[in-house]
């Protein structure tokens, strides 16, 4: 038996390990993706007071910490049955929307960038955001620099901090915003809008209009038909900050629509004693291990799956560009995981519809930005979407506000058995009868680039490259060979 | 000349550390051209066998960040000490163990046991816990063993420069930089990335006599009755800002909430949340002791407040 080991993969929170073993005839026989740190916050939360939960609970995270800062401070006002006013709603929403532009900008420019742009089979010299830039022009490199500077300093100037932003509060936000900041931020939404367009421009030409490219979107290495969870509004439209849970089957068909209050009915985690990181799933359906189709409860949630969930996306032009991603890969659901990227653009131009939008509302300048609580806390749970899939916030506290359980359900945990499935599925094609094919390295990769797994900053830099190292040993444990990913 | 060699880590941290170093945006060209950066598991192939292979003393200058919760970190920041010149804590992880460092009021077993079996949505009946060795079917999977406690970086390994804040401003991460490219290292041991004083001596909030006769919970007051250019802790709301190290330019205050203090304990100062219990305590406005112990006791979670970013590090360090 021969054990075929990644280390790292890269930085997840701490630093992954890919393990595949393979049978005596050389072929796969399991692949794991392991997770090997645990800060246990679900733990020391407790006994904090709910209002500093979300100060507390965005350090899970310095990729998304508006993300847990949103989950966290709607966790805050259900805790105490709070309906917060629209001021403040639509100020939370605005940070919000800002932070995905960035956030997606960053992951499709460096990193998706490289695969599509350069090419999957380009020098690894070129397979970087530099050699996108080198390929697209040297301006296209300023715009993403300067769009993601607006949006940092915005999210600044709304939320206090660069990096773990601080201003929200239970019932809303801890400070309005002034008409001169609202002025700002509509400029600036306006300018995302054209970057947003600008982008799925460069898609199109550079992706689209290459067959061999939406071959490779199309192909069945990363596809699972697995069930794919998202937020709708009311409209079951796309939204990252409020709505319901949707669930759709892999026939496209919703499976179930819940509201977050009642995600325990819904979902649960599996453990395996091999990795920190829990595996959640379809509770009604059940964990029948790392399989797909309709009777396996595993499922996606991922910028594809909130599209593949929702009937189209709030604002004009996303939508046209959501009916054309359909109408091209054939209608929903899509299932392959590499079509994520685009549907990660698609969500970037939607965020900055959103954000003109909301920066054009009158009320956003209101005084009413926060509301104070009247009733007893006692229990409540706050849902957004992270831009790597949907994120429960759960609290219970005392009668003085005081944390007595959190729970937490984070966005990339919700594929953590996908991710492992996709391991499986693209090592099992690239490695037959002992012979493992170059191809390897960059299939793993893809796989993990297209859920973008906030797993940590090697998926957020500057080099769209992942670090591998594949190791053969032989069952003597010794190296017999090894490959590797300068 | 040879460009300085330089090496940026992470431990047991969440990213943010990166994301603040990627915000001197531009001035990361520069940086580039000026180092080079061999060992960075963030933007380049991580390869821990040719750290190990690397001769003592090879890195010029390792920015380590994040906090010592498990046998990896251990591992790495014991061998980035011996190939370092020079070793900087980066971050409010690596200084002062930082939020992560609020589990050391638990423990590993109590932390295991809630997440894997206590949780809500678990679905656990034979009580897996994720444990060092597992076999399968296939072969045997190994993950790190967690430590009972958080510890910072000082804490296990000789640490040449603190440079603290969750994460540190982009600014201060330039600041110290330059620092390095020019030569001029302070005094070994020294903080860096840091402004002289407190995060009091930046705030803009106009500070006067501190009396108070009551504490409030941020939420609970109404946002009109929030005076914009008043000091907090004079209008009761909890700031740490007092005992803070100035150098974030005192970003919290200015959205209407205290300080946590992720800059770590101001000069002088040795345990941060007993020196702000003591201050806090100091500024009630009462004589009478049945009253100051009522005011008192509105002070929610002094220690998880007062120790918010440096548990591990302080004297407490942990639960006993």
């Amino acid at each position: 038996m021969k054990t075929v080991t990644i280390d790292p993969i890269t930085r997840l929170e701490g630093h992954g390990k890919i393990e595949i073993f393979l049978d005596d005839a050389g072929n796969v026989a399991d692949a794991y993706l392991q997770v090997p740190e645990l800060r246990g916050f679900e733990k020391f939360c407790q006994g904090r007071p709910v209002e500093e939960m979300p100060r507390i609970t965005s350090r899970i995270c310095g990729v998304c910490p508006e993300a847990h800062l949103m989950a966290s401070a709607k966790a805050c006002d259900a805790v105490y049955h709070m309906d917060i006013p629209r001021t403040a709603k639509l100020l939370r929403e605005l940070l919000y929307v800002i932070f995905y532009v960035t956030d997606h900008t960053t992951h499709f420019y460096a990193l998706a960038g490289p695969d599509f742009v350069v090419g999957p089979d380009a020098p690894k010299a070129q397979r970087n955001i530099l050699g996108v830039i080198h390929k697209v022009g040297v301006e296209i490199g300023g715009k993403v620099i300067r769009m993601r500077g607006i949006c940092h300093e915005l999210i600044k100037k709304i939320g206090g901090k660069t990096v773990h932003p601080v201003g929200a509060l239970p019932g809303g936000m801890s400070k309005g915003m002034d008409k001169e900041l609202q002025k700002e931020v509509l400029e600036a939404g306006k300018d995302a809008i054209e970057f947003g367009k600008f982008t799925i421009q460069l898609f199109n030409d550079i992706v689209l209009k290459n067959k061999e490219y939406v071959d490779l979107i199309l192909s069945d290495t990363f596809t699972h038909n697995t069930y794919n969870m998202g937020l709708v509004d009311e409209n079951n439209h796309v939204n990252f900050y409020d709505g319901n849970i949707r669930v759709v089957g892999p026939d496209g068909k919703e499976f179930v629509k819940f509201k977050p209050a009642g995600y325990l009915e819904h979902i649960e985690e599996h453990i395996e004693p091999w990795s920190y990181l829990k595996f959640p799933f379809l509770k009604k359906i059940g964990w029948k291990g790392f399989i797909d189709g309709p009777d396996s409860g595993v499922y996606k949630a991922t910028p594809l799956s909130r599209l593949n969930v929702s009937d189209g996306m709030a604002t004009p032009l996303a939508n046209e560009e959501y009916d054309r991603m359909y109408e091209t890969l054939g209608g929903k659901p899509v299932q392959q995981t590499l079509a994520t990227h685009w549907a990660r653009i698609i969500e970037i131009l939607y965020a900055a519809e959103r954000w003109v939008e909301l920066a054009s509302d009158p009320e956003i300048t209101g005084p009413d930005y926060r509301a104070v609580p009247t009733e007893t806390p006692d229990e409540g749970v706050g849902v957004v979407e992270a831009p790597r899939g949907t994120l429960y916030h759960h609290y219970k506290t005392d009668e003085n506000g005081i944390i007595k359980e959190a729970n937490l359900i984070v966005g990339t945990t919700n594929n953590n058995a996908p991710i492992n499935m996709s391991v499986k599925k693209a090592a099992q094609e690239l490695i037959k009868n002992g012979k493992v094919s170059d191809g390897l390295l960059n299939m793993v990769e893809m796989a993990f680039r297209a859920y973008d797994p906030c797993l940590g900053c090697a998926t957020h830099t500057l080099p769209g490259q992942m670090p591998l190292i594949i190791k053969i040993y032989t069952n003597k444990h010794e190296l017999m060979e090894e490959f590797r990913r300068d | 000349m040879a460009k300085p060699k330089f090496a940026v880590y992470w431990a047991g941290s969440c990213g943010g550390c990166e994301i603040a170093f990627l915000d001197i945006r531009e001035k990361i060209l520069d940086f580039d051209k000026a180092v080079d950066l061999i060992f960075c598991p963030c933007i380049m192939d991580t390869k821990y066998k040719d750290v190990e292979a690397m001769s003592d003393g090879e890195i010029d200058v390792c920015l380590f960040n994040g906090v010592i919760r498990n046998e990896e970190n251990l591992h790495i920041a014991q061998l980035l000490r011996k190939k370092s010149k020079v070793l900087v804590a980066y971050g409010s992880c690596a200084t002062e163990g930082c939020i992560p460092g609020l589990a050391n009021l638990t423990n590993r077993e109590e932390i295991l046991k809630y997440v894997y079996e206590e949780s809500p949505s678990v679905n656990n009946p034979k009580k897996v816990i994720p444990k060092p060795k597992t076999k399968v079917k296939a072969g045997d999977l190994t993950i790190p063993a967690m430590f009972e406690y958080v510890r910072t970086l000082e804490q296990v390994v000789d640490v040449d420069y603190k440079m603290p804040g969750c994460p540190p401003v982009a600014e201060q991460i330039w600041t110290v930089i330059e620092a390095v490219l020019s030569g001029k290292l302070p005094e070994k041991g020294s903080v860096v990335g840091v402004n002289p004083k407190t995060v009091c001596d930046e705030c803009p909030r106009t500070k006067d006599e501190k009396r108070v006769k009551k504490f409030v919970r941020p939420h609970m007051v109404d946002p009109a009755d929030i005076d914009p250019e008043k000091c907090l802790l004079e209008q009761g709301i909890i700031c740490n800002g007092p005992a803070t190290l100035a150098g974030c330019g005192a970003l919290c205050p200015q959205v209407n909430l205290g300080c946590r203090g992720c800059y770590g304990p101001a000069e002088g100062i040795q345990d941060m949340g007993g020196k702000l219990a003591g201050g806090i305590a100091s500024i009630i406005d009462s004589d009478d002791p049945e009253e100051i112990e009522k005011i008192v006791n509105q002070i929610v979670d002094p220690v998880g407040t007062f120790y918010r970013f440096n548990l591990p590090s302080s004297l407490l360090g942990r639960k006993v």
